[in-house]
Protein backbone atom coordinates (compact mmCIF):
# COMPACT_ATOMS: atom_id res chain seq x y z
CA UNK A 1 0.00 0.00 0.00
CA UNK A 2 1.48 3.34 -0.96
CA UNK A 3 1.61 6.34 1.31
CA UNK A 4 -1.19 8.27 -0.45
CA UNK A 5 -3.65 5.38 -0.19
CA UNK A 6 -2.81 5.01 3.47
CA UNK A 7 -3.30 8.71 4.03
CA UNK A 8 -6.61 8.61 2.21
CA UNK A 9 -7.92 5.68 4.23
CA UNK A 10 -6.81 7.25 7.47
CA UNK A 11 -8.57 10.44 6.42
CA UNK A 12 -11.89 8.62 6.23
CA UNK A 13 -11.16 7.36 9.74
CA UNK A 14 -10.36 10.90 10.79
CA UNK A 15 -13.72 12.04 9.44
CA UNK A 16 -15.46 9.49 11.68
CA UNK A 17 -13.50 10.70 14.70
CA UNK A 18 -14.48 14.28 13.91
CA UNK A 19 -18.11 13.19 13.67
CA UNK A 20 -18.00 11.50 17.07
CA UNK A 21 -16.31 14.60 18.47
CA UNK A 22 -18.89 17.07 17.19
CA UNK A 23 -21.99 15.03 17.98
CA UNK A 24 -20.70 14.40 21.49
CA UNK A 25 -20.10 18.12 22.05
CA UNK A 26 -23.50 19.10 20.67
CA UNK A 27 -25.32 16.73 23.01
CA UNK A 28 -23.12 16.71 26.10
CA UNK A 29 -22.75 20.47 26.59
CA UNK A 30 -26.50 21.19 27.04
CA UNK A 31 -27.10 17.84 28.74
CA UNK A 32 -24.34 18.73 31.20
CA UNK A 33 -26.17 21.92 32.13
CA UNK A 34 -29.35 19.95 32.75
CA UNK A 35 -27.47 17.44 34.92
CA UNK A 36 -25.83 20.34 36.74
CA UNK A 37 -29.28 21.70 37.63
CA UNK A 38 -30.21 18.27 38.94
CA UNK A 39 -27.00 18.11 40.94
CA UNK A 40 -27.81 21.49 42.51
CA UNK A 41 -31.53 20.78 42.92
CA UNK A 42 -33.22 21.56 46.22
CA UNK A 43 -35.00 18.23 45.91
CA UNK A 44 -32.74 15.75 47.70
CA UNK A 45 -34.05 12.77 45.72
CA UNK A 46 -33.14 14.32 42.38
CA UNK A 47 -29.86 15.57 43.77
CA UNK A 48 -28.83 12.17 45.05
CA UNK A 49 -29.84 10.31 41.91
CA UNK A 50 -27.74 12.73 39.88
CA UNK A 51 -24.87 12.37 42.34
CA UNK A 52 -24.86 8.59 41.86
CA UNK A 53 -25.08 9.05 38.11
CA UNK A 54 -22.07 11.38 38.04
CA UNK A 55 -20.19 9.08 40.38
CA UNK A 56 -20.71 6.08 38.09
CA UNK A 57 -19.88 8.03 34.94
CA UNK A 58 -16.64 9.30 36.43
CA UNK A 59 -15.81 6.16 38.35
CA UNK A 60 -15.90 3.56 35.55
CA UNK A 61 -13.97 3.39 32.27
CA UNK A 62 -15.56 5.11 29.31
CA UNK A 63 -14.71 2.05 27.22
CA UNK A 64 -16.77 -0.13 29.52
CA UNK A 65 -19.65 2.35 29.35
CA UNK A 66 -19.57 2.21 25.56
CA UNK A 67 -19.83 -1.58 25.70
CA UNK A 68 -22.74 -1.39 28.14
CA UNK A 69 -24.62 1.14 26.01
CA UNK A 70 -24.08 -0.98 22.88
CA UNK A 71 -24.60 -4.50 24.18
CA UNK A 72 -26.72 -3.72 27.26
CA UNK A 73 -30.06 -3.56 25.43
CA UNK A 74 -29.43 -6.96 23.88
CA UNK A 75 -28.47 -8.73 27.10
CA UNK A 76 -31.19 -7.03 29.10
CA UNK A 77 -34.13 -7.20 26.73
CA UNK A 78 -32.86 -9.16 23.77
CA UNK A 79 -33.21 -6.01 21.70
CA UNK A 80 -31.87 -6.04 18.17
CA UNK A 81 -28.81 -3.83 18.13
CA UNK A 82 -27.71 -4.32 14.54
CA UNK A 83 -26.60 -1.13 12.82
CA UNK A 84 -27.03 1.11 15.85
CA UNK A 85 -23.32 1.21 16.53
CA UNK A 86 -22.76 4.89 15.81
CA UNK A 87 -25.81 5.84 17.84
CA UNK A 88 -24.49 3.81 20.79
CA UNK A 89 -21.13 5.54 20.53
CA UNK A 90 -22.69 9.02 20.56
CA UNK A 91 -24.98 8.13 23.48
CA UNK A 92 -22.11 6.58 25.42
CA UNK A 93 -19.79 9.53 24.88
CA UNK A 94 -22.50 12.12 25.52
CA UNK A 95 -23.73 10.76 28.84
CA UNK A 96 -20.17 10.34 30.04
CA UNK A 97 -18.97 13.78 29.02
CA UNK A 98 -22.17 15.44 30.23
CA UNK A 99 -21.31 14.22 33.74
CA UNK A 100 -17.93 15.93 33.59
CA UNK A 101 -19.39 19.11 32.11
CA UNK A 102 -22.06 19.14 34.80
CA UNK A 103 -19.38 19.33 37.47
CA UNK A 104 -17.54 22.04 35.56
CA UNK A 105 -20.73 24.10 35.26
CA UNK A 106 -21.39 23.58 38.95
CA UNK A 107 -17.92 24.81 39.90
CA UNK A 108 -18.55 27.93 37.81
CA UNK A 109 -22.02 28.59 39.15
CA UNK A 110 -20.97 28.10 42.75
CA UNK A 111 -18.05 30.48 42.30
CA UNK A 112 -20.40 33.33 41.43
CA UNK A 113 -20.68 35.93 44.19
CA UNK A 114 -24.11 35.98 45.82
CA UNK A 115 -24.21 39.75 45.29
CA UNK A 116 -24.85 39.21 41.57
CA UNK A 117 -28.03 37.27 42.37
CA UNK A 118 -29.10 39.85 44.95
CA UNK A 119 -28.53 42.78 42.60
CA UNK A 120 -30.52 41.02 39.87
CA UNK A 121 -33.31 40.31 42.32
CA UNK A 122 -33.48 43.91 43.50
CA UNK A 123 -33.61 45.11 39.89
CA UNK A 124 -36.60 42.88 39.23
CA UNK A 125 -35.08 40.20 37.00
CA UNK A 126 -36.94 36.91 37.26
CA UNK A 127 -35.08 33.66 37.86
CA UNK A 128 -34.71 32.72 34.21
CA UNK A 129 -33.49 36.21 33.26
CA UNK A 130 -31.07 36.23 36.17
CA UNK A 131 -29.54 32.96 35.09
CA UNK A 132 -29.58 33.62 31.36
CA UNK A 133 -28.54 37.27 31.33
CA UNK A 134 -26.43 37.72 34.44
CA UNK A 135 -25.08 34.41 35.73
CA UNK A 136 -24.48 32.11 32.73
CA UNK A 137 -22.43 34.56 30.62
CA UNK A 138 -20.06 35.07 33.54
CA UNK A 139 -19.98 31.35 34.33
CA UNK A 140 -18.98 30.52 30.75
CA UNK A 141 -16.04 32.89 30.96
CA UNK A 142 -14.93 31.33 34.24
CA UNK A 143 -15.13 27.73 33.07
CA UNK A 144 -13.60 28.12 29.61
CA UNK A 145 -10.14 26.85 30.66
CA UNK A 146 -11.66 23.72 32.27
CA UNK A 147 -13.90 23.14 29.27
CA UNK A 148 -10.86 23.39 26.99
CA UNK A 149 -9.25 20.59 28.99
CA UNK A 150 -12.27 18.34 28.54
CA UNK A 151 -12.64 19.12 24.86
CA UNK A 152 -9.02 18.24 24.21
CA UNK A 153 -9.44 15.00 26.13
CA UNK A 154 -12.52 14.24 24.05
CA UNK A 155 -10.53 14.47 20.82
CA UNK A 156 -8.23 11.72 22.08
CA UNK A 157 -11.04 9.72 23.70
CA UNK A 158 -12.80 9.32 20.35
CA UNK A 159 -10.23 6.54 19.80
CA UNK A 160 -12.08 4.48 22.43
CA UNK A 161 -14.78 3.88 19.81
CA UNK A 162 -12.45 1.16 18.56
CA UNK A 163 -13.88 -0.94 21.39
CA UNK A 164 -17.08 -1.18 19.33
CA UNK A 165 -15.03 -1.76 16.18
CA UNK A 166 -16.16 1.53 14.72
CA UNK A 167 -13.85 2.54 11.90
CA UNK A 168 -12.61 5.81 13.26
CA UNK A 169 -9.03 7.02 13.05
CA UNK A 170 -7.51 4.71 15.65
CA UNK A 171 -9.30 1.54 14.51
CA UNK A 172 -8.35 2.32 10.95
CA UNK A 173 -4.70 2.80 11.86
CA UNK A 174 -4.69 -0.43 13.82
CA UNK A 175 -6.22 -2.37 10.94
CA UNK A 176 -3.87 -1.01 8.29
CA UNK A 177 -0.91 -1.54 10.54
CA UNK A 178 -1.82 -5.19 11.12
CA UNK A 179 -2.50 -5.88 7.46
CA UNK A 180 0.60 -4.14 6.10
CA UNK A 181 2.94 -4.90 9.00
CA UNK A 182 4.00 -1.30 9.29
CA UNK A 183 4.04 1.19 12.12
CA UNK A 184 3.46 4.11 9.78
CA UNK A 185 -0.37 4.36 10.22
CA UNK A 186 0.05 4.96 13.95
CA UNK A 187 2.53 7.76 13.34
CA UNK A 188 0.15 9.39 10.87
CA UNK A 189 -2.79 8.93 13.26
CA UNK A 190 -0.75 10.59 16.00
CA UNK A 191 -0.06 13.56 13.75
CA UNK A 192 -3.78 13.76 12.87
CA UNK A 193 -4.84 13.79 16.52
CA UNK A 194 -2.22 16.37 17.32
CA UNK A 195 -3.24 18.70 14.51
CA UNK A 196 -6.91 18.31 15.49
CA UNK A 197 -6.14 19.29 19.05
CA UNK A 198 -3.88 22.10 17.90
CA UNK A 199 -6.85 23.60 16.06
CA UNK A 200 -9.13 23.01 19.07
CA UNK A 201 -6.64 24.77 21.34
CA UNK A 202 -6.41 27.76 18.99
CA UNK A 203 -10.20 28.05 18.81
CA UNK A 204 -10.61 27.84 22.58
CA UNK A 205 -7.89 30.42 23.07
CA UNK A 206 -9.78 32.70 20.71
CA UNK A 207 -12.95 32.18 22.74
CA UNK A 208 -11.06 33.06 25.93
CA UNK A 209 -9.67 36.21 24.34
CA UNK A 210 -13.15 37.16 23.21
CA UNK A 211 -14.40 36.82 26.78
CA UNK A 212 -11.52 38.90 28.12
CA UNK A 213 -13.21 42.23 27.41
CA UNK A 214 -14.19 42.41 31.08
CA UNK A 215 -12.79 41.19 34.35
CA UNK B 1 -48.93 58.36 54.73
CA UNK B 2 -45.77 56.47 55.53
CA UNK B 3 -43.87 55.14 52.53
CA UNK B 4 -42.51 52.35 54.64
CA UNK B 5 -43.49 50.95 57.97
CA UNK B 6 -41.68 48.16 59.74
CA UNK B 7 -43.38 47.02 62.91
CA UNK B 8 -42.00 44.71 65.60
CA UNK B 9 -39.49 43.07 63.30
CA UNK B 10 -37.82 40.00 64.73
CA UNK B 11 -35.14 38.03 62.98
CA UNK B 12 -32.70 35.40 64.15
CA UNK B 13 -30.06 33.32 62.40
CA UNK B 14 -29.57 29.78 63.72
CA UNK B 15 -31.10 30.70 67.04
CA UNK B 16 -29.07 33.88 67.41
CA UNK B 17 -31.45 36.79 67.69
CA UNK B 18 -30.26 39.62 65.45
CA UNK B 19 -33.29 41.90 65.45
CA UNK B 20 -35.40 42.01 68.59
CA UNK B 21 -38.62 43.87 68.01
CA UNK B 22 -37.48 46.75 65.82
CA UNK B 23 -39.99 49.28 64.49
CA UNK B 24 -39.46 52.22 62.18
CA UNK B 25 -41.31 54.30 59.66
CA UNK B 26 -40.23 56.40 56.70
CA UNK B 27 -42.23 59.33 55.35
CA UNK B 28 -42.06 60.67 51.85
CA UNK B 29 -39.00 62.85 51.30
CA UNK B 30 -37.45 61.76 54.56
CA UNK B 31 -33.85 60.69 54.97
CA UNK B 32 -33.43 58.12 57.69
CA UNK B 33 -30.01 56.98 58.80
CA UNK B 34 -29.34 53.85 60.78
CA UNK B 35 -26.14 53.84 62.80
CA UNK B 36 -24.60 51.32 65.14
CA UNK B 37 -21.52 49.14 65.52
CA UNK B 38 -20.94 46.08 63.37
CA UNK B 39 -23.12 43.20 64.46
CA UNK B 40 -25.80 45.57 65.72
CA UNK B 41 -28.23 44.25 63.09
CA UNK B 42 -28.42 47.36 60.92
CA UNK B 43 -27.53 45.59 57.68
CA UNK B 44 -29.91 42.77 58.51
CA UNK B 45 -32.64 45.33 59.07
CA UNK B 46 -31.98 46.73 55.60
CA UNK B 47 -31.91 43.25 54.08
CA UNK B 48 -35.25 42.50 55.71
CA UNK B 49 -36.73 45.73 54.39
CA UNK B 50 -35.54 44.89 50.87
CA UNK B 51 -36.68 41.28 51.23
CA UNK B 52 -33.27 39.76 50.75
CA UNK B 53 -33.97 38.15 54.11
CA UNK B 54 -37.33 36.98 55.40
CA UNK B 55 -38.44 38.18 58.81
CA UNK B 56 -39.45 35.76 61.58
CA UNK B 57 -42.27 37.95 62.79
CA UNK B 58 -43.53 41.50 62.49
CA UNK B 59 -44.94 43.60 59.71
CA UNK B 60 -43.54 45.27 56.59
CA UNK B 61 -45.82 47.76 54.86
CA UNK B 62 -44.97 49.75 51.74
CA UNK B 63 -47.37 52.56 50.69
CA UNK B 64 -50.06 51.01 52.83
CA UNK B 65 -49.66 47.60 51.16
CA UNK B 66 -48.69 44.76 53.41
CA UNK B 67 -45.61 42.93 52.15
CA UNK B 68 -45.44 40.78 55.26
CA UNK B 69 -47.44 40.39 58.44
CA UNK B 70 -47.79 38.02 61.37
CA UNK B 71 -51.05 36.09 61.59
CA UNK B 72 -53.02 35.18 64.73
CA UNK B 73 -51.00 32.02 65.23
CA UNK B 74 -47.79 34.03 65.24
CA UNK B 75 -46.76 32.82 61.81
CA UNK B 76 -45.14 35.30 59.46
CA UNK B 77 -46.93 35.53 56.11
CA UNK B 78 -45.62 37.22 52.98
CA UNK B 79 -47.88 38.67 50.32
CA UNK B 80 -48.53 36.45 47.29
CA UNK B 81 -45.83 36.62 44.58
CA UNK B 82 -47.74 38.93 42.24
CA UNK B 83 -48.34 41.51 44.96
CA UNK B 84 -44.82 41.14 46.26
CA UNK B 85 -43.50 41.78 42.78
CA UNK B 86 -45.41 45.04 42.64
CA UNK B 87 -44.25 46.05 46.10
CA UNK B 88 -40.64 45.37 45.14
CA UNK B 89 -40.93 48.13 42.54
CA UNK B 90 -41.30 50.65 45.35
CA UNK B 91 -37.72 50.39 46.51
CA UNK B 92 -34.15 50.15 45.28
CA UNK B 93 -30.93 49.19 47.01
CA UNK B 94 -27.37 50.39 46.67
CA UNK B 95 -24.96 47.74 47.88
CA UNK B 96 -21.76 48.12 49.81
CA UNK B 97 -19.87 46.25 47.06
CA UNK B 98 -21.77 47.88 44.17
CA UNK B 99 -22.60 44.49 42.60
CA UNK B 100 -22.50 45.89 39.10
CA UNK B 101 -22.71 43.32 36.31
CA UNK B 102 -19.10 43.08 35.12
CA UNK B 103 -19.95 41.75 31.67
CA UNK B 104 -22.20 44.72 30.87
CA UNK B 105 -21.00 48.19 29.96
CA UNK B 106 -21.89 51.05 32.28
CA UNK B 107 -24.87 52.10 30.19
CA UNK B 108 -26.10 48.51 29.79
CA UNK B 109 -25.95 48.01 33.55
CA UNK B 110 -28.46 50.84 33.79
CA UNK B 111 -30.61 50.17 30.72
CA UNK B 112 -30.82 46.38 30.77
CA UNK B 113 -33.33 46.23 33.67
CA UNK B 114 -35.32 49.04 32.07
CA UNK B 115 -35.56 47.13 28.81
CA UNK B 116 -35.94 43.59 30.09
CA UNK B 117 -37.83 44.12 33.34
CA UNK B 118 -39.78 47.30 32.83
CA UNK B 119 -40.19 46.62 29.10
CA UNK B 120 -39.28 50.14 28.06
CA UNK B 121 -38.06 50.60 24.52
CA UNK B 122 -34.36 50.93 23.94
CA UNK B 123 -34.31 54.62 23.09
CA UNK B 124 -36.26 55.61 26.17
CA UNK B 125 -33.99 53.46 28.32
CA UNK B 126 -30.89 55.02 26.77
CA UNK B 127 -32.25 58.48 27.42
CA UNK B 128 -32.91 57.68 31.08
CA UNK B 129 -29.48 56.07 31.40
CA UNK B 130 -27.62 58.97 29.83
CA UNK B 131 -29.47 61.53 31.92
CA UNK B 132 -28.56 59.69 35.12
CA UNK B 133 -24.91 59.27 34.10
CA UNK B 134 -24.81 63.00 33.44
CA UNK B 135 -26.26 63.60 36.88
CA UNK B 136 -23.67 61.29 38.44
CA UNK B 137 -20.89 63.16 36.66
CA UNK B 138 -20.01 60.20 34.44
CA UNK B 139 -21.29 61.19 31.00
CA UNK B 140 -18.09 60.00 29.29
CA UNK B 141 -18.13 56.55 30.88
CA UNK B 142 -21.19 55.08 29.22
CA UNK B 143 -19.23 52.53 27.18
CA UNK B 144 -16.69 51.68 29.88
CA UNK B 145 -16.85 48.40 31.77
CA UNK B 146 -17.05 48.38 35.56
CA UNK B 147 -13.49 47.05 36.00
CA UNK B 148 -12.19 50.15 34.24
CA UNK B 149 -13.73 52.46 36.83
CA UNK B 150 -12.63 53.50 40.31
CA UNK B 151 -14.66 52.27 43.27
CA UNK B 152 -16.31 55.65 43.63
CA UNK B 153 -17.29 55.70 39.97
CA UNK B 154 -18.64 52.15 40.20
CA UNK B 155 -20.73 53.12 43.19
CA UNK B 156 -22.11 56.11 41.29
CA UNK B 157 -23.08 53.83 38.42
CA UNK B 158 -24.84 51.51 40.86
CA UNK B 159 -26.73 54.48 42.29
CA UNK B 160 -27.73 55.46 38.74
CA UNK B 161 -28.83 51.88 38.08
CA UNK B 162 -31.06 51.91 41.16
CA UNK B 163 -32.47 55.37 40.38
CA UNK B 164 -33.28 54.40 36.79
CA UNK B 165 -36.09 52.17 38.03
CA UNK B 166 -37.61 55.20 39.73
CA UNK B 167 -38.05 53.77 43.23
CA UNK B 168 -40.14 55.52 45.86
CA UNK B 169 -37.50 54.81 48.47
CA UNK B 170 -33.81 54.10 48.01
CA UNK B 171 -31.83 52.05 50.51
CA UNK B 172 -28.07 52.38 50.97
CA UNK B 173 -26.16 49.60 52.69
CA UNK B 174 -22.93 51.23 53.88
CA UNK B 175 -22.37 52.81 50.47
CA UNK B 176 -18.86 54.06 51.25
CA UNK B 177 -17.48 51.18 53.33
CA UNK B 178 -15.81 49.43 50.39
CA UNK B 179 -14.19 52.63 49.13
CA UNK B 180 -10.79 54.17 49.70
CA UNK B 181 -11.15 57.05 52.17
CA UNK B 182 -10.42 59.67 49.51
CA UNK B 183 -13.30 58.36 47.38
CA UNK B 184 -16.06 58.46 50.00
CA UNK B 185 -16.61 62.18 49.50
CA UNK B 186 -17.93 61.86 45.96
CA UNK B 187 -20.55 59.31 47.03
CA UNK B 188 -21.62 61.31 50.05
CA UNK B 189 -22.03 64.35 47.82
CA UNK B 190 -24.26 62.39 45.42
CA UNK B 191 -26.45 61.28 48.31
CA UNK B 192 -26.62 64.85 49.66
CA UNK B 193 -27.72 66.07 46.24
CA UNK B 194 -30.44 63.42 46.20
CA UNK B 195 -31.55 64.49 49.67
CA UNK B 196 -31.80 68.07 48.42
CA UNK B 197 -34.14 66.80 45.71
CA UNK B 198 -36.31 65.25 48.43
CA UNK B 199 -35.50 61.67 47.48
CA UNK B 200 -36.72 59.33 50.20
CA UNK B 201 -33.73 57.38 51.50
CA UNK B 202 -32.76 54.93 54.22
CA UNK B 203 -29.03 54.86 54.81
CA UNK B 204 -27.00 52.43 56.87
CA UNK B 205 -23.72 54.19 57.50
CA UNK B 206 -20.60 54.55 59.60
CA UNK B 207 -20.06 58.15 58.52
CA UNK B 208 -21.31 60.03 61.57
CA UNK B 209 -20.81 63.59 60.39
CA UNK B 210 -22.44 62.68 57.08
CA UNK B 211 -25.39 61.10 58.89
CA UNK B 212 -25.77 64.24 60.94
CA UNK B 213 -25.71 66.51 57.89
CA UNK B 214 -27.95 64.55 55.57
CA UNK B 215 -30.56 62.90 57.81
CA UNK B 216 -33.92 64.06 59.06
CA UNK B 217 -34.04 61.21 61.51
CA UNK B 218 -31.46 58.88 63.01
CA UNK B 219 -31.84 55.47 64.57
CA UNK B 220 -29.11 54.04 66.76
CA UNK B 221 -29.26 50.28 66.75
CA UNK B 222 -27.42 48.20 69.32
CA UNK B 223 -27.58 44.42 69.63
CA UNK B 224 -30.79 44.24 67.66
CA UNK B 225 -32.60 46.90 69.64
CA UNK B 226 -33.24 50.58 68.88
CA UNK B 227 -31.46 52.22 71.78
CA UNK B 228 -32.06 55.78 70.71
CA UNK B 229 -33.80 57.61 67.89
CA UNK B 230 -34.62 61.15 66.95
CA UNK B 231 -33.33 64.11 64.99
CA UNK B 232 -29.57 64.29 64.31
CA UNK B 233 -29.36 67.00 66.92
CA UNK B 234 -30.93 64.75 69.53
CA UNK B 235 -29.07 61.53 68.71
CA UNK B 236 -25.65 62.71 67.65
CA UNK B 237 -25.20 66.07 69.34
CA UNK B 238 -27.09 65.38 72.57
CA UNK B 239 -27.36 61.62 73.07
CA UNK B 240 -29.22 60.68 76.23
CA UNK B 241 -28.49 56.98 76.12
CA UNK B 242 -25.27 55.68 77.68
CA UNK B 243 -24.68 53.20 74.83
CA UNK B 244 -25.14 55.89 72.20
CA UNK B 245 -22.62 58.07 73.93
CA UNK B 246 -20.13 55.22 74.16
CA UNK B 247 -20.63 54.40 70.49
CA UNK B 248 -20.28 58.00 69.35
CA UNK B 249 -17.24 58.67 71.47
CA UNK B 250 -15.36 56.12 69.38
CA UNK B 251 -15.87 58.40 66.39
CA UNK B 252 -14.68 61.55 68.14
CA UNK B 253 -11.08 61.28 67.02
Amino acid sequence: MDFTTMLLQLSTGMLESVKIFFFTLIFSLPLGLLICFGRMSKNSLIRNIVKVYISIMRGTPLMLQLLVVYFGPYYLWGANIGGKRFLAIIIGFSINYAAYYAEIYRSGIESMPVGQYEAARLLGYNKIQTFGRIILPQVIKRILPSVTNEVITLVKDTSLAFALAHMELFSMAKQISAAQTTFMPFVIAGVFYYVFNFVVAILMEKAEKKAAYYR
Amino acid sequence: MNLLEMNHIKKSFDGVSVLKDVSLSVKEGQVLSIIGSSGSGKSTLLRCATMLETIDSGEIIYMGEKAAYTDDKGKCVYAPPRELKKIKNYFGLVFQNFNLFPHYSVIKNITDPLINVQKKDKEEAMEIGRKLLEKMGLPDKENAYPFQLSGGQQQRVSIARALALNPAVLFFDEPTSALDPELTGEILKVIKDLAAEKMTMVIVTHEMSFARDVSDYIIFLDKGVIEEEGTPDEVINNPRNERTRAFLSRFEN
